[in-house]
């Protein structure tokens, strides 16, 4: 590993794998301690354009040069603590920290209006702590490593959902289902770990896969599989264990339900991806049947059954947090599939969906900071209204559907495409179900925004009133990178190709 | 019979506590004994892990110093010619330190942490890629057998994430319940549907 960036020095070069987690994690104890939120703010600010910097600068170097290992304290990797960054976490990493970063942009907004001011440095805190929680999650090579870092993003992330009580109190019954399923979800996750662990003697990941060879009827090794699958599963809510998501994205603060949107579910379902796929790989017998059996109808039934739920919702975030299940469907429907096509459409639909969602909970953020609205009757009018962040919301909503010309439909296509390849006629139904129904749970929203007239107000319509630029501005860059990956997909085709070829590539 | 669930006394203990624990979680309506019900659960895995980590007449994985060698090799002769042949097969030590190559010899007894008797041999997955640890006499003979501390070592960090957990899900009650006024989940649910009609 000889990086050659003249611009940066030499240790921050070495070391950036650990620096890219650890700095968060330390300044997101200095800015909960900070009296000033502002102050706490700038830590924010700073050390997610710091992680976003670094990450871009791990991807180009993991692009260039291939895989980076660093062992942490130099203890050589099967032993020690390995960090490990190859074609399919150094994506996941470059998402979160940039999406971290933009959230960042938004976070004063939001917090001003919707967090208690005792609580808004301890707020930016927790939120360093989440984010530096899903960077560890995405870099480690070390099964037990990915439990304690899931945990650390988990913990705090149950503090952030609650914070929305000033606002709804629900949200303190939505983190309570959250920290308890989240718990289990963990839970089942390191019990699966503990089973690898005594099959193998081992912790690396990379490890684990090589000994697992030759272990394929261990019962074990399968139930270990199982509590892993179910573990993440819960994590990432996969259909039917998503009964924690809608609640909590629905009252968590604008601003935390656009960043777990975009990041949280995405994480877990990379872990899950890593596991099934490096370490059983998917020719190991039960873990590619339970992939075709299992995860493949299960994925299609919660894209067809989460979207017809989204369409009879009154609440509009609660309305996209169905959505966000339905989407997550088609992920692992295209991670089902077990082919390299499938796998390369699933994490381009991961991006893609980071992006939509993003822009879509940014603007709804944004029309709650501005008019406090929750239910999909009070956005009459809004195009009127709020006419910036309600183009945004269009250009979410549509790439949401697939419309062509927008980030969502290069990745429906491609999964459309991996799945006629494989011959799943079912499958490209449930696709063309989920997509009729996103048509008309987005439409309905689009035609109470732009269709009807502003709500009156002392008989006038009530006056225009845009966004804050804090809020536009991380709003308008996922909105452009929507219609901008719509149209040049090779950046991202290529990203995810590069993870497809690495998941695939470690199986024999 | 009796031998066999004797044998396994811990995996049954841990079975009875995560079912418990489990079944706590989703029967209950009160949220704090959710809770209960919840660390239970995770200590049932703690007692799963570390019975992993036992070895059947292991000793704390401390190394001694080489003048304390001589005695004990006497008491774990039985253990030591059992794992000689696996000793033989492995190389010379590279460059680890002594507490790291410990962990990987005994990493290998962790999947037979039950067996009554000495371990046996490690299994063919575990060829010469490990390190000979040091408390190794050259022709490969243990001087004794330790229990294996990588697992005593993550519960650490697990009762940690249990604390951590326990004590938000406690903040979270107190919270629910100065706004609620209750921590019965269907008094919950009443007060949200009577704040949704008002």
């Amino acid at each position: 590993m000889t990086p050659e960036i003249a611009f940066l020095p030499g240790w921050l070069v070495q070391h950036a794998p650990p620096l890219l987690v650890v700095t968060p994690l330390i300044a997101g104890v200095i800015a909960a301690v900070l009296p000033s939120a502002r102050a706490s703010w700038g830590i924010v600010l700073a050390i997610t354009f710091f992680a976003a910097a670094m990450a871009s600068f791990i991807a180009m170097q993991v692009m260039e040069v291939g895989v980076w290992s660093y062992a942490l304290g130099s203890w050589a990797p099967p032993l020690g603590i390995e960090y490990r960054i190859d074609g399919l976490n150094a994506g996941m990493l470059l998402l979160v920290a940039v999406i971290g970063f933009l959230c960042a942009i938004y976070a004063p907004a939001s917090v001003e209006a919707e967090v208690a001011p005792e609580n808004r440095s301890a707020f930016y805190g927790a939120f360093l702590i989440c984010f530096a929680g899903l960077l560890g999650v995405a870099i480690t090579g070390d099964a037990f490593n990915v439990f304690v870092f899931l945990e650390i993003s988990s913990i705090s992330t149950y503090a952030l959902v609650a914070m929305g009580a000033g606002r709804d109190r629900r949200a303190l019954t939505a983190s309570y289902n959250y920290l308890i399923m989240g718990t289990i979800g963990a839970t089942f996750f390191v019990i699966g770990v503990g089973f690898l662990y005594m099959a193998t003697g081992t912790l690396n990941m990379a490890d684990i896969a090589d000994r697992l060879q030759g272990l394929e009827g261990d019962r074990t090794v399968q139930a270990g599989f199982a509590f892993i699958v179910v573990g993440l599963g819960l994590k990432l809510a996969m259909y039917p264990l998503h009964s924690w998501l809608p609640n909590a994205y629905s009252y968590a603060p604008t601003l935390v339900t656009a960043f777990l949107a975009a990041t949280a579910t995405k994480v877990a379902f990379y872990t899950l991806i890593r596991f099934v796929f490096g370490v059983f790989d998917p020719g190991f017998g039960f873990a590619g049947l339970s992939m075709i059996w299992l995860i493949a109808p299960l994925a299609a039934a919660g894209m067809v059954v989460a979207s017809f739920q989204a369409v009879f919702q009154s609440d509009v975030r609660r309305l996209f947090a169905y959505s966000s299940v339905a989407q997550v469907g088609y992920m692992l429907l295209g991670v089902g599939l077990g082919t390299a096509a499938g796998m390369s459409a699933s994490f381009l639909h991961l991006f893609n969906h980071a992006l939509m969602k993003g822009t879509v909970f940014l603007a709804l953020g944004a029309m709650w900071l501005g008019f406090g609205v929750t239910r999909i009757t009070d956005l009459r009018g809004m195009g009127r209204t709020m006419p910036y962040t309600s183009a945004a919301f269009v250009i979410g909503g549509l790439s949401l559907v697939g419309v062509p010309g927008t980030a969502g439909f290069v990745s429906k296509w491609a999964l459309l495409v991996a799945c006629l390849d494989r011959g799943w006629w079912w499958a490209v139904l449930a696709l063309g179900a989920a997509s009729v129904l996103a048509f008309f749970y987005v439409g309905r929203v689009l035609e109470m925004m732009y269709l009807r007239e502003p709500p009156q107000h002392d008989g006038h319509a009530v006056t225009r009133s845009p966004a804050p630029l804090a809020a536009l501005a991380p709003m308008w860059i996922l909105a452009a990178a929507n219609l901008v990956f719509g149209i040049w997909a090779d950046i991202p085709v290529r990203l995810a190709n590069a993870a497809a070829a690495a998941v695939l590539g470690s199986a024999p | 019979m009796v031998e066999f669930f004797a044998e396994r006394f811990n995996y049954a203990v841990v079975i009875i506590l995560m079912m418990t624990g489990l079944y706590v979680v989703f029967s209950s309506s009160n949220l704090v004994k959710k809770l209960v019900g919840l660390s239970v659960f995770q200590t049932s895995v703690f007692l799963l892990y570390i019975s992993v980590g036992k070895v059947a007449g292991g000793r704390p994985p401390i190394v001694e110093p080489p003048h304390h060698g001589e005695g004990e090799a006497v008491t774990g002769a039985a253990a030591a010619t059992a794992e000689a042949g696996h000793g033989a097969e492995t190389e010379a030590l590279v460059g680890a330190e002594p507490s790291h190559g410990a962990e990987a010899a005994h990493g290998a007894d962790a999947a037979h942490g039950l067996a009554p008797t000495a371990p046996a041999p490690a299994p063919a997955g575990f060829g010469g890629d490990i390190p000979a640890p040091d408390h190794m006499t050259p022709d490969g003979v243990l001087d004794a057998v330790y229990s294996n501390p990588l697992p005593h070592v993550l519960i650490l960090t697990a009762i940690v994430v249990g604390v951590a957990t326990l004590a938000v899900g406690l903040a979270l009650v107190v919270r629910i319940r100065e706004t609620y006024g209750g921590i019965e989940e269907d008094e919950l649910h009443q007060g949200d549907l009577g704040a949704e009609r008002a």
